[in-house]
Parts: C-alpha cells; sequence; structure tokens
C-alpha cells in the first residue's frame, strides 16, 4: 500500500506528458531507453531507476496494467485481491487502460518514457509487436528459472502453449486470457422458424437465414464489433485449414512474410456476408460498434463472437440462449480443424528495479495456479490455460453442469493443430486488422466486391509486414 | 510612444525595467513552455523522421528520407485529399452561415442577447463530449436522428458509409466552428460604423448592396482571422471529434493528416513515419497560412 511517494509522483508525471505532447513522450529518448533496458534484459541486475522505491519500508509496489473491465475487471482484481492477501512481501495493484489496442500503444508510450509498468496484457496481435524487440521485456520462462519456480511450456494447454511460444519452444510471457469465438444462438428465434438445431455449415447457416427472415426474423447473424477480422478470417482460417499468410502464418519467419488472404476461401467468404448484409441478414456496424447488443435484444438471432463474452451475454439476453461450434466451410474434407486462442499474455517489462522481479514470477505463478485458473475460467467465459487448471474444473463437474462453457475447448481441442493453424505471428498485426476492417466495411456496404477489397486489404497488409521486418530485422 | 520606447531601449538601461536581464525573467515562463511543448517536441519529431526503429524505440538507426517515402506513398495522400476537402467544406460553410447569422442577430430587437446566447452555446461545447452527444444522435439504427433519417428513407450507417461519416464529422465541425466563427462576426458587426451605413441608405442603396460594398469589405480583418482560425480548426482541431465518432473510418474516409499521424505514432507504434507526417503537415499547414496571410491581406483595410 506505501508506494513511496516519489515514485507515484514520476510516474504520473511522465503519463501526463505522454498523454498531453503528441509526440513528446513517444519520441522520447531513445538512445537512452536502449541502454537501460538492455542492461536488465535477462537478468534482474539493479538500475537505479527508482531506488526511492527500494528503500520504502512497506510492501514492494507491482503495477499490472490490463484491458479487464466490467464482469473480467471483476474477476481478475478478486484475483490480485486474493494475491494481496495472500502474502506481505508485495503489494499488486492492477490498472484498467481500456482496449486491447490502448493498452499496447500505453505500454509502448510509457516504456519509451521510462515509466512502465512492471506487467503489462498485451493481445495476442500484438504479441509479434513485443517480442521481436528483445531487451523490452523479461522473458517469463527465465525469470521463473531465475526464481526456481517450476515452469514449463508443457505445462500449458495444446492451443495457448502453441499460439505464444518461440521458435524454440520457450514462452516469453505468461499465456493468461484465453478465449475462442463460438456460435451464440438464440433458441427462442430458431425453434419459432422451426430450426431444431444450429448450422454446423455455412451453407445451412445461408438456407437458415432465408428461413428466419420468412418468420420475421429479418436479421440471423452478427460477429464481434472490434473483432471482426479476428472471428471471419483468423479464426476462419485455422478452422477451415487455410493458410492466412505466407512462412506458416509468419511463426517460421519475419523477413519477406506475406499475406494469403486475397485468395478464394476468404473472398467466397466475405462476398457471402456481403450479400446476406445487403439483404439485411447480416449486420456489422464497424469497428467501433459493439454487436452484443444485437443479439441480446433480439436483432439478430445468432452471433459468432469470443466465448469471453458468455457472462457478458447471460447477463443481457433475456432469452433462453445456446453456443455452439462455428459453422464450417460445406464440403471442406479438412474442416473443422482447429481455432486457436485469442485474448491475451501477460509480459514483464524491463528496466524495473531488481527488487519487483521475485514479487512479479510469484503473481504469474500465482495466477498460472490451478486454483487461479479454474476460478477464472469458470467465472469468465475464458478457457483454462494450463493442464492443471482443466484438470481441477473437470474433477470439479464444471463443463457437465455449463455445457456452454464446454464449446470453446473443444473447438481448441478439435485436432492437433497444423504449422498453418497454430495460431497467427505477424508483426503490427493490429495495423493489419485495421485494414481489413476497411474491406469488409467496403465489402458489406456494397461499396467494392470482395475480391477487389481483399486485393487491396492484402497488398497495404504486405506493405505493413515490409515495414515490420525492416524496423525489427535489422 | 513607440518612437519613446525606440529611444529608450537605444539608450540601453530602458525606463521600464531598471535591469536588462529583468524582462527574460518575466518572459522565461512562457519560453520555457514554447521550448518544452512546442521547439523540443518539433525538434524530435524531426530527428525521427529521418530514422528507424522497433515500436519501443530500441534498435534506432538512420533511415535517410525512407520514412518519408513510406509516408507519400501510403495512405497518407488519401489523407491529404480528406483533409483538403474537410478544410473547404467546413471553412466555407461555417464562413458563411456565421456571417448570415450573425446578420440576422444584429437585427432583431429585444432578443438579441438571448439569441447570441445560444449561437454561441455550442462552442462551449468540448469536442469530445460534442462527439459522444452526436454519436447518441446518429448511431446507426439505434440513435434518434439515425431512426429519423430511416424513416426518411435513407440508409443510415455511417460506420460503413464513408461518405456519410465525412458528411457527419463535417457536420458536427461545421457546428462548433459556426459558434465560434458567430462571436467575432457579431462583434465585428457592431463595430460598423451607424453613419456609414444610413448615408448609403439615404443614396438610395438596397439591403443587399449595402451589405456588399459596406458591411463586408468593413468586416475584412474579421473575415481574415476567421478564416485562418476555421484552417486551423480543420487542420488540427477536428482530433476529437473524429477520434470518438469515427476513429478515422470507414476505410480512411474520415482520417485527415492529423489523424493518420495520431494512428501512425500512437496506436502503431511507428514513430519514424509518424515523425515524418508531422514534417509534412508542418510544412503544408506553414504554406496555407503564409499563402493566406499574404493574399488575403492584399485586399483588405484594416483602419
Amino acid at each position: 500500500m506505501h508506494m513511496s511517494k516519489a515514485h507515484i509522483n514520476r510516474r504520473k508525471l511522465t503519463g501526463a506528458v505522454a498523454s498531453i505532447g503528441f509526440l513528446a513522450a513517444a519520441c522520447g529518448n531513445s538512445a537512452s531507453t536502449a541502454k537501460s533496458a538492455g542492461s536488465t534484459t535477462g537478468s534482474t541486475s539493479a538500475t537505479t531507476a527508482s531506488a526511492a522505491q527500494a528503500s520504502s519500508s512497506g510492501p514492494i509496489d507491482l503495477s499490472v496494467w490490463t484491458a479487464f473491465n466490467g464482469v473480467l475487471g471483476t474477476a481478475f482484481n478478486h484475483l490480485v485481491d486474493e494475491f494481496n492477501a495472500s502474502q506481505s512481501t508485495y503489494h499488486v495493484t492492477a490498472a484498467y487502460k481500456g482496449s486491447y489496442s490502448q493498452v499496447l500503444s500505453d505500454t509502448i508510450a510509457a516504456f519509451r518514457a521510462h515509466a512502465a509498468p512492471d506487467i503489462t496484457q498485451i493481445f495476442d496481435a500484438g504479441t509479434a509487436t513485443i517480442m521481436d524487440a528483445s531487451g523490452t521485456y523479461v522473458p517469463v520462462y527465465k525469470l521463473m528459472a531465475q526464481n526456481n519456480i517450476p515452469f514449463s511450456t508443457s505445462d500449458f494447454v495444446g492451443g495457448a502453449a502453441s499460439y505464444y511460444e518461440t521458435s524454440s519452444d520457450q514462452l516469453d510471457s505468461l499465456p493468461f486470457n484465453s478465449s475462442t469465438p463460438v456460435l451464440f444462438y438464440n433458441k427462442t428465434e430458431l425453434a419459432n422458424a422451426g430450426i431444431t438445431s444450429p448450422p454446423s455449415t455455412w451453407t445451412q447457416l445461408q438456407a437458415d437465414a432465408n428461413i428466419l427472415a420468412s418468420h420475421g426474423q429479418k436479421c440471423s447473424l452478427t460477429s464481434s464489433g472490434a473483432y471482426v477480422m479476428w472471428t471471419d478470417m483468423e479464426q476462419f482460417a485455422v478452422w477451415n485449414g487455410y493458410p492466412y499468410a505466407s512462412n506458416d502464418n509468419g511463426y517460421t519467419a519475419t523477413k519477406g512474410v506475406t499475406l494469403q488472404i486475397d485468395t478464394a476461401p476468404f473472398i467466397s467468404h466475405l462476398s457471402m456476408l456481403g450479400q446476406m448484409a445487403s439483404k439485411g441478414q447480416y449486420i456489422w456496424n464497424g469497428v467501433s460498434t459493439s454487436t452484443v447488443p444485437l443479439f441480446t435484444n433480439g436483432t439478430c438471432a445468432m452471433y459468432e463472437q469470443s466465448s469471453a463474452d458468455l457472462t457478458t451475454i447471460q447477463a443481457g439476453a433475456k432469452f433462453p440462449f445456446g453456443v455452439s461450434e462455428l459453422p464450417v466451410v460445406a464440403g471442406d474434407s479438412a474442416a473443422p480443424q482447429n481455432t486457436v486462442v485469442g485474448g491475451a499474455s501477460l509480459w514483464v517489462m524491463s528496466g524495473a528495479p531488481s527488487n519487483t522481479y521475485p514479487g512479479d514470477a510469484k503473481f504469474l505463478a500465482f495466477l498460472k495456479s490451478a486454483s487461479s485458473q479454474a476460478f477464472w475460467a469458470s467465472n469468465t467465459g475464458y478457457v483454462p490455460v494450463t493442464k492443471a487448471g482443466a484438470t481441477l474444473l473437470s474433477s470439479q463437474n464444471f463443463y457437465a453442469t455449463h455445457p456452454n462453457d464446454q464449446v470453446a475447448v473443444s473447438e481448441l481441442d478439435n485436432k492437433t493443430p497444423t504449422p498453418t493453424t497454430r495460431g497467427i505471428r505477424l508483426g503490427y498485426l493490429p495495423e493489419v486488422r485495421q485494414v481489413e476492417a476497411s474491406a469488409i466495411a467496403d465489402i458489406l456496404s456494397g461499396k467494392q466486391t470482395a475480391a477487389a477489397a481483399l486485393a487491396t486489404a492484402q497488398s497495404k497488409g504486405d506493405a505493413i509486414l515490409a515495414q515490420f521486418a525492416s524496423q525489427y530485422g535489422g | 510612444m513607440a518612437r519613446n520606447a525606440a529611444k529608450d531601449r537605444r539608450r540601453g538601461a530602458g525606463a521600464v525595467y531598471p535591469h536588462r536581464v529583468l524582462p527574460f525573467a518575466f518572459m522565461l515562463p512562457e519560453l520555457a513552455v514554447v521550448a518544452v511543448f512546442f521547439l523540443w517536441p518539433s525538434g524530435q519529431a524531426v530527428v525521427e523522421s529521418v530514422r528507424e526503429s522497433n515500436a519501443f524505440g530500441l534498435g534506432s538507426r538512420f533511415s535517410g528520407l525512407a520514412n518519408f517515402r513510406a509516408a507519400l506513398s501510403g495512405g497518407y495522400l488519401q489523407a491529404l485529399e480528406v483533409t483538403a476537402l474537410f478544410t473547404i467544406v467546413t471553412t466555407v460553410v461555417s464562413l458563411a452561415l456565421s456571417l448570415f447569422i450573425a446578420v440576422q442577430v444584429e437585427q432583431t430587437g429585444r432578443f438579441k442577447s438571448v439569441y447570441r446566447t445560444l449561437f454561441i452555446w455550442s462552442y462551449a461545447v468540448p469536442g469530445a463530449v460534442a462527439g459522444a452527444i452526436w454519436l447518441f444522435l446518429f448511431e446507426p439504427r439505434i440513435g434518434p436522428a439515425a431512426r429519423l433519417l430511416g424513416a426518411l428513407g435513407v440508409n443510415w450507417n455511417f460506420a460503413l458509409s464513408g461518405t456519410q461519416a465525412f458528411i457527419l464529422i463535417s457536420a458536427m465541425t461545421i457546428w462548433q466552428q459556426t459558434a465560434y466563427d458567430f462571436v467575432f462576426f457579431s462583434a465585428g458587426l457592431q463595430g460598423i460604423p451607424l453613419d456609414v451605413v444610413e448615408a448609403a441608405t439615404v443614396d438610395g442603396a438596397g439591403a443587399v448592396r449595402r451589405f456588399w460594398r459596406i458591411v463586408f469589405p468593413l468586416l475584412g480583418p474579421t473575415t481574415v482571422f476567421v478564416v485562418v482560425m476555421d484552417v486551423l480548426a480543420a487542420l488540427f482541431g477536428s482530433f476529437a471529434v473524429i477520434d470518438v465518432v469515427s476513429q478515422g473510418g470507414p476505410g480512411g474516409s474520415t482520417t485527415t493528416l492529423v489523424y493518420a499521424l495520431y494512428r501512425d505514432g500512437f496506436q502503431n507504434g511507428d514513430v519514424g513515419l509518424a515523425g515524418a507526417e508531422t514534417v509534412l503537415l508542418f510544412v503544408i499547414a506553414g504554406i496555407l497560412l503564409a499563402v493566406q496571410f499574404r493574399v488575403i491581406n492584399r485586399r483588405v483595410h484594416y483602419s
């Protein structure tokens, strides 16, 4: 609790400068950042950054930045409180920093201003951006080894480990909140239209959409607002077994990687959504508009959304709803393959006082424990990321009583991931997603055909990947 | 007065301040603000514009004009186009609308001050708040204004239609900027000598002729000021509204130069590219203002 005042003020002040001065904070003094970060890479040697903190008498403060608010914030704060109550050497303070992208950009700005948090949450798409910037973080597997805490990649469930591990099968960050998209469906509306089970293929979904429309349910489908490119491009690719980018979706190279979204599967999927949109059967209102209300207020009968939103939907929907696996492309023999985790992992930032690192290790070990994982998964729609957590949940008969939570786990474990379905590891992927969102908006508004929009997105995306390769390559 | 002051300066000691250093001490806070919030960041932007590094600022190295080439080959040209159209539309409409309203209000009798307050009101709303209110009104399918448009047969969805998003952002900016311009035109109209206008009336000039031949030319200095402020508002001040309502989308249709700069530098962490875009924006704004002052000043009479 007794965070030293000098420490608080320094962070507040730099934070203020970061938000006021447009380029002031972002430009920072890169040369000295590199130096101070480099000195702590892979070790926990002391820096003089905050001697004040070390000399304070109370518990050592650890800051964690996350994108958890609402139900998720409550669940995460519960874990933080439990950790703080369990010991007195460290005190963790979790701060909600906005959306995933905001946490990433705030972390970057703070790091450049020498005011990075101790631990930060970086979302799936930001993984390559930080992972390839070695020197900015202390790899978690090394941190655990230095603090004699047992930690192995094999402790984690396959999907979570394969998404985040390095080329040498190590985990630089702690996989934490992991979810995968599922299909939510309004049981009342489907029953009214005489549809007995949710569609398992996209062809079937289109047929069902026509039936629903003839029963007065105009909109049959909506997708995640902010992450439609995650549900309908990235996860669509792995679930049906299509490559998303060259070099095994970027896992085996940084230079020369190109997207493969200007291809038949993506073109036909998005033009199908475009056709449905023109009839009002599919609605998506841009990345900044949440689509949750469209499902919970009954506007759309089905919803492709992250399993993490299960609790939010439960709280909002006034009708019985079910959860089923995402539809597959009809006639695709490889489908369904597997979905991959979305969500985020926790990174330990370099440049902090050396006495904070053992605390970071302890806190992460606490989050990884079976009981924390079981609590987290059962109070949110996330899946447990460790095998021990999954076993504990099963032994508590959780999935038997919560079939809706089971679907995400089944999708992730459906088949052993192939090299092209283990995940997507592309630098500046958040930027690529912006480009894809523009293409999707153009397709759904009828401004461009899917083929034309994806061709543009492909060339813009490839330019972004080339920019990343040039900035990180050498 | 001015001559005396100049003489004092030449004498060295100065009549007002007994010491040479003191005036500079008084200027120090202002100079410090300029240095910290303008000179230093601008200098950094220039330095970063010719360097390339990863998002966290590590591995920084000299990259020549690569960032400028990247800026001019990417979405920046579209942003330039959007900004040009946005600046012209918002400036012209705000100017015409505010002048018209100011003239009308000036002619009303009893409720003049009430009208004035009402028309100035919208400028008192901060950009982010205005954005939130308009977003609430025009939210596709949900907002009251959006439903009204829907009832009129307009397929309103600015989240997908670039044209609609551009119209919405322009309308909001005009809504705010008109109020601002109105303040200055109102003040300007009150400064116009009544005897000149009356003389013209006696000579048989009609209302329209009186306005264009007497009132408008006498408002010249005010108009120059208002145009400059409107252009600056369009170039730099539109950020909050865009960030709240459309985040530059859909498809870059509301990405102005400033918004592109924010997106590339802050969201995407490409500081080198953002630095190059900053330098380009500096140059563009500088040229624009220099041209405005030279061309327009020649036609304006300060009395």
